[in-house]
């Protein structure tokens, strides 16, 4: 079947000790267009320098660190001040040399294009 | 005679603030309970009634409140920021994207619509000099105590 990023969150993968800090889930959105996948997800507080993104075999991790807090007194606290991190594996037809990644406003956008042999091709006859 | 617009004394507290702080500390009590099954159910979960419910903190220093609201995606100018009667009021809207043509949708986690945020603040603030900055998705209004809310420090001469 269809299956892209077939499984998620394989927790049981042994992980170096600074990924041991509490993290939370992005919520993220996936679509599938005929040439790739793309993959938001939503990290706000993170900037540019605070992402990290690994890619294992075919095991794609997102993280995000988020910007220092200010240092004034806490009244009242609705956020979560953990790091971001969500892994993700990743269906063998996207290319993993080719994918990119661009953050904006605490939204990072991850474009995952499928190898050219799984795009869909008119073939003309003549 | 002059007529002077009544104001409220300093030491009148709203009735109406004192509910809503209420259900704010029953609202965190909750939230330190049930923690990330609450979050989930705001963030991923139904948008229906009570449409998007972004995560606001609340920090003060001896000049000054800070607001920041969790707001990832946004259009700087889908934000609305506007103060009245002691509460900083943040609305705004995120708009559905269109579906292109042969796209499948495989996960749709991320919220759209409008959402509404209404901070009862603490402290009298300068209207005038608020400041607001939208870097990383994250909403931060600045606003700086009225003279009136500053600690003061009052000398005591001995003679």
């Amino acid at each position: 079947m269809n299956s892209v990023l077939q499984k998620e969150e394989k927790p049981v993968r042994p992980q170096p000790v600074d990924q041991e800090r509490p993290f939370v889930s992005p919520n993220v959105n996936i679509v599938e267009t005929a040439a790739a996948y793309v993959l938001e997800a939503e990290m706000p507080g993170v900037a540019k320098d605070g992402l990290e993104i690994n890619l294992e075999d075919n095991v794609l991790t997102i993280a995000g660190r988020r910007q220092p807090e200010p240092t004034a007194k806490l009244l009242h606290r609705e956020s979560n001040p953990v790091d971001y991190r969500r892994v993700f594996e990743l269906d063998p037809s996207i290319e993993t040399g080719k994918i990119s990644a661009q953050i904006e406003q605490g939204v990072l956008t991850l474009t995952l294009p499928k190898a050219e042999k799984v795009q869909p091709r008119r073939i003309t006859v003549n | 005679m002059t007529l002077t617009r009544w104001q409220r004394p300093n030491f009148w507290v709203s009735p109406l603030r004192r509910v809503t702080s209420l259900r704010d500390e029953v609202d965190n009590l909750f939230h330190l309970a049930f923690g990330r099954l609450a979050d989930s159910n705001v963030e991923n979960g139904s948008q229906s009634l009570e449409g998007w419910f972004p995560a606001v903190d609340v920090f003060e220093d001896k000049d000054s409140l800070l607001v920041k609201a969790e707001l990832p995606g946004l259009k700087k100018e889908d934000i609305e920021i506007s103060l009245h009667d002691g509460y900083l009021n943040l609305s705004g809207e995120r708009k559905q994207e269109e579906k292109h043509e042969g796209t499948d949708v495989y996960r749709s986690e991320r919220w759209v619509g409008r959402f509404h945020r209404s901070i009862s603040l603490p402290c009298s603030v300068e209207a005038d000099k608020i400041k607001a900055t939208y870097n990383e998705g994250v909403l931060t209004v600045a606003l700086p105590k009225a003279e009136e809310a500053k600690p003061k420090q009052i000398p005591i001469s001995v003679k």
